[in-house]
């Protein structure tokens, strides 16, 4: 019997939640012995190879790439989980929204504490970047999102019971510790 | 601005009780509350600059910024939009060259929404600087603009005036009562101070008894017994109790207070002394709502002819009652009562916790009975004619007449008093409605029941049908969901006080809910939502008006699902998200053309 | 006892004694069946029952506390003990003899019967926390408020893993003019307790300013300015959230050991029985 297939991608996040996925210490040996990944940051694979059981995103969405990204995910797999605090409700990202795109931009590129080397104050536009959305998106306004595990980031233990459960079909084990939103 | 300021404080005994009457004085002074005029209220009044600026935010008609010389305010409640208040606001717009929301450079013109303000009957309809002007069309709006322009006193713009006491000179209001249906106890004859001297003979304890007998309830909507709160309140512990009118009606769709104000201030004035007499208050307040502040003339001649004719003060020389009139400033949580003596006393309505009651921690925290204006008036007639009489008319749970405010999409919208036990079809047939062009009758306002063709044999009772007396007629050419249920969202969200969380926030997202569900954006599910959501906040909020700000929401998927069907979706998911929309912003700020690949 | 005191900070008397306006008006349906002259019980102890335990407490006491001295957690976000009662978050609903009533601002009667700890009750309170977290801006992550939240620790108690509600992210204002207190106005739930209990001079430091969705909170920079750092320190204790903190001091314990970080909100209280 073939592995159950595992994608993971960051899109507007820290790469945090990942190394929380790292954080499950030898209990890796056993996931790699579990199941297969495909797309993932983890194993370097840039494109889907196949339809995937599981996909596993931190980070919202900022720009359009990661809304592309995002919609790819949920093409090609079957169960999508939110990871971590970005890819739930926005995260520090989202410290954003609520302020108008425009200001975003300038601060950034003109008139930010770290910026003296724009004077002219040009602003990235070149077709090939990712476009600016007008605020950061939690992943399941955009898409429908199966399961949501939060933290920042979330526990090891938090990802590693998911797993477990989604893999054995058995009811998810949730002690208060593993449930945090920091 | 000191020297006013100072001069205003004093006349009201630099007393923080009487913030309401010393914001509106600086407001009529100023043209605005001004972050300036707060801190020097303030430190006048030796309280916290936030704690004036608390009621000054609280409140529709002060405002931080100057309204206007001439500040117009436009209706855009339901009604008023069924009536074409769309159309009048653009006229506003271009006559006077700025939009709503917005003052004139030369600060002349302000051009404001607002919520009803109890002229459903003859819609659309506006304040200008308190004055109301009715029936508008762009026409007359063309001549109301060009009069302001030319520097014209807002009273002399008013040229043709109402029936009845609108015409008295000291009111010359436009405004027209539309008494379409007398009834036996309000618009009757009635006798002045014939009731007063009858209840100095009976004594308070057969007053009360009277009223109990007749089983008058709370006209307001509620229905609590008044007879059983009077007696509560003869009890309480204390020698200083209050008497308080409501005359806050805010809901919309109804107006018939603002005919018996007209009409009948007396029977009502004198339906407070009664009540002053039953429990042992020497005190009254009437809290009129700000929109009614042009009969304020008229009525405090009322109550100086009352005076002089012992009918008040030393009261047929037995006992000492005296009334005086607060005005609100535009916010409709103050038609809770408890909501309503926080507004006397000077802070924001926010309703209290119950318990304590009114009846035991009132006004100043003394035991206050607070009725309704019709009740008060009904109590009048009770007394002169006996509560057996009273009682003989209406239904088992509910005794007597009601004045019931009907608008809408019938021929003859006005006031109708009624005995209680009529069904729907009876209201509809009386006010000029076809039954077979209606779809609907909101019941009791926004926080009622929007009732179905189906159910239109109900009654107007309090075991059927409860209302404080509103019916709006919802013909079958208008989109129930956008014309009814989303305004009266619109209006529940911006009339909570916002203390308790439902109420603040639930509703919040459960109109933008709504407002998905009309733009096709709904699923089915969302209308699942909308009904445990609504659940939710009539289970969890404070007061009254909490616990029914949802059902504009809930009584229309209960009685008119198929509209909400026929517009969502048969999914289990759907996003609104428009990714070619939500990047127009960045690029064209950065310089670029989207480029959308799927 | 001053129930409305807050007539701009002056005390106004109540001339009724509390215990009898408890006792006789407890709701506005059981009014019509009491009668008010009925004889106050000599005994000061009620008996009651939650979620079938029996309790016993002072009569009068507001449930919430009468609850918690029998070592039944009944969770509150805008209470205190000692506080004069807002019941303006709702997340103490319970339900007594048979309707939905807030815990804090119900005094305990003879015979009350409460359900508290109950499926449906645990979907409203889920509901309301849900509510709060989507309504303002909190980014657990960076308040330095976390794992000593009392909102946070209500969603680590109802295991919110997402809100069921849309994220609204409005604009607040922060305010860092205020003396010594920095005022987050996007993490603050409108509880009014540092309305209630931060005075100067006898004037409110707090307030509210608007109404229905607009309404947020403010503060008296002038009397704020006037803080010591005592009181400063007492106005960010009180605040359940992050929304007071003292300024140039963000916290002392780090993440993994803060009050909530291991231990359930409540079960201090639970802990009694």
């Amino acid at each position: 019997m073939s592995k159950p297939v595992v994608a993971t991608a960051s899109l507007a996040g820290c790469f945090g939640c990942h190394m929380s996925i790292l954080d499950i210490d030898d209990r890796i040996l056993q996931l790699v012995e579990l199941v297969e990944f495909n797309k993932s940051p983890i194993d370097d694979i840039k494109t889907f190879t196949k339809m995937c059981d599981v996909g596993i995103i931190e980070g919202g969405c900022c720009n359009s790439e990661n809304v592309e990204n995002l919609l790819a995910f949920r093409k090609n797999c079957k169960i999508l989980i939110s990871l971590g605090e970005c890819a739930i409700m926005g995260g520090l990202p989202a410290l954003r929204n609520g302020i108008p795109v425009e200001e975003c931009i300038n601060e950034a590129y003109c008139d930010g504490p770290t910026v003296s080397l724009n004077k002219e104050r040009i602003l990235p536009n070149d077709d090939e970047l990712p476009m600016i959305l007008d605020k950061v998106y939690p992943l399941h306004e955009i898409v429908k999102i199966d399961y949501y595990l939060p933290g920042c980031p979330p526990r090891a233990d938090l990802i590693w019971n998911a797993l477990v459960a989604l893999l054995t079909g058995s009811k998810m084990d949730l002690p208060y510790e593993v449930v945090k939103f920091d | 601005m000191e020297a006013t300021l100072q001069k205003i404080v004093e006349k009201y005994g630099k007393d923080s009780a009487r913030l309401m009457d010393i914001l509106y004085d600086v407001q009529t002074e100023f043209n605005c509350v001004s972050d300036e005029a707060v801190e020097k209220i303030a430190a006048l009044l030796n309280i916290s600059g936030v704690d004036v600026e608390q009621t000054r935010s609280f409140y529709h008609f002060f405002t931080k910024k100057p309204a206007g010389k001439y500040a117009v305010y436009l209706n855009n409640s339901a009604v008023a939009e069924m009536m074409g208040a769309g159309e009048i606001a653009k006229a506003f717009e271009t006559a006077a060259g700025v939009k709503f929301g917005q003052v004139t450079a030369d600060g002349k013109i302000g051009l404001h929404y607002t919520a009803d303000i109890g002229m459903n009957d003859q819609e659309p309809a506006a304040l200008i600087n308190g004055q109301v002007f009715t029936s508008l069309t762009p026409a007359k709006v063309n001549e109301i603009i060009a009069g302001i322009k030319e520097g014209k006193c807002v009273k002399d713009m008013i040229t043709t005036y109402g029936d009845g006491v609108n015409a008295n000179p000291l009111v010359k209001s436009m405004v027209k009562n539309n008494i379409m249906n007398n009834g036996p106890v309000l618009f009757t004859d009635y006798q002045v101070g014939a009731a007063l001297k009858k209840v100095v003979e009976m004594g308070p304890k057969a007053v009360v008894q009277e009223v109990k007998t007749s089983g008058i309830r709370g006209r307001g909507g509620a229905g609590f017994p008044t007879g059983m709160k009077w007696d509560f309140c003869s009890q309480a512990a204390g020698a200083k109790k209050y008497v308080v009118c409501n005359a806050d009606e805010g809901e919309p769709g109804t107006f018939k207070d603002r005919v018996l104000l007209t009409e009948k201030a007396k029977m009502m004035f004198e339906g407070m002394a009664i009540g002053g007499f039953a429990v042992g208050a020497d005190e009254g307040v009437l809290y009129l709502r700000g929109e009614y502040r042009y009969l304020q003339a008229y009525l405090e001649n009322c109550l100086k002819e009352m005076r002089d004719a012992k009918l008040l003060g030393n009261v047929l020389d037995k006992f000492k009652f005296d009334i005086r009139i607060q005005f609100g400033a535009g916010a409709y949580v103050c038609g809770e009562e408890t909501g309503l003596i926080e507004s006397i006393e000077g802070k924001r309505g926010e309703p209290r916790n119950k318990p304590p009651f009114p009846v035991q921690v009132g006004l100043y925290n003394k035991p206050t009975i607070v009725n309704n204006v019709e009740t008060f008036c009904a109590v009048s007639k009770i007394i002169e004619k006996g509560g057996e009489w009273y009682k003989g008319m209406g239904t088992a749970e509910s005794s007597g007449t009601k004045v019931i405010s009907i608008s809408g999409d019938c021929a003859k919208p006005g006031v109708y008093e009624v005995v209680w036990g009529m069904t729907l079809t009876e209201m509809l047939a009386l006010c000029g409605a076809d039954a077979a062009k209606t779809q609907a009758i909101q019941v009791a306002g926004p926080s009622g029941v929007c009732v179905p063709p189906s159910q239109f044999g109900r009654k107007i009772a309090l075991e059927d049908l409860p209302t404080g007396g509103s019916m709006i007629v919802v013909g079958n050419q208008r989109n129930l969901l956008k014309d009814l249920s989303l305004n009266f969202m619109d209006f529940m969200l911006d009339e909570s006080c916002g203390s308790c969380v439902p109420c603040r926030a639930l509703n919040h997202i459960m109109k933008e809910k709504l407002e998905k569900i009309l733009n096709g954006n709904g699923i089915k599910k969302d209308i699942a939502d909308l009904e445990e959501w609504s659940n939710s906040l009539s289970k969890t909020t404070r007061c009254g008006l909490g616990q029914t700000s949802g059902n504009p929401i809930s009584t229309t998927i209960k009685n008119f699902r198929n509209k909400y069907e026929e517009l969502v979706k048969d999914v289990d998911y759907h996003s609104d998200f428009d990714l070619a929309a939500s990047v127009q912003t960045s690029c064209n700020y950065v310089g670029r053309k989207p480029n959308i690949h799927h | 006892m001053g129930l409305f005191n807050n007539l701009f900070g002056k005390k106004l008397p109540v001339e009724t004694p509390l215990d009898k306006v408890q006792d006789t008006v407890s709701s506005a349906k059981e009014v019509i069946k009491t009668d008010i002259q009925k004889e106050v019980n000599m005994s000061n102890k009620v008996k009651f029952i939650i979620d079938g335990k029996e309790c016993t407490a002072e009569k009068g006491m507001m449930l919430v506390d009468a609850a918690a001295e029998n070592g039944v957690y009944i969770p509150v976000l805008c209470h205190m003990k000692g506080m004069i009662p807002a019941g303006s978050c709702r997340v103490c609903t319970c339900k007594i003899n048979g309707r939905n009533m807030a815990g804090c601002t119900t005094p305990v009667d003879e015979g009350m019967k409460i359900e508290n700890d109950t499926p449906e009750l645990t979907e409203l309170r889920k509901t309301i926390v849900e509510v709060l977290f989507v309504e303002g801006n909190h980014f657990c992550p960076a308040c330095e408020k976390s794992g000593n939240c009392e909102l946070q620790a209500l969603g680590y108690k109802y295991q919110m893993m997402v809100p069921r509600f849309p994220y609204s992210f409005p604009p607040k204002a922060v305010e860092a003019g205020a003396g010594k207190i920095y005022l987050d106005r996007n993490r603050c739930i409108m509880c009014k307790k540092c309305i209630r209990t931060v005075h100067v001079d006898g004037k409110n430091v707090f307030a509210f300013r608007g109404r229905g969705a607009h309404l947020e909170i403010n503060i008296d920079k002038t009397l704020a300015a006037k803080l010591t750092d005592k009181q400063a320190q007492e106005a960010m204790d009180v605040c359940p959230v992050g929304s007071i903190l003292r300024k140039e001091k963000g916290f002392d314990e780090p993440i993994g050991t803060r009050k909530y970080d291991k231990h359930q909100i409540g079960s201090e209280i639970e802990k009694v029985s």
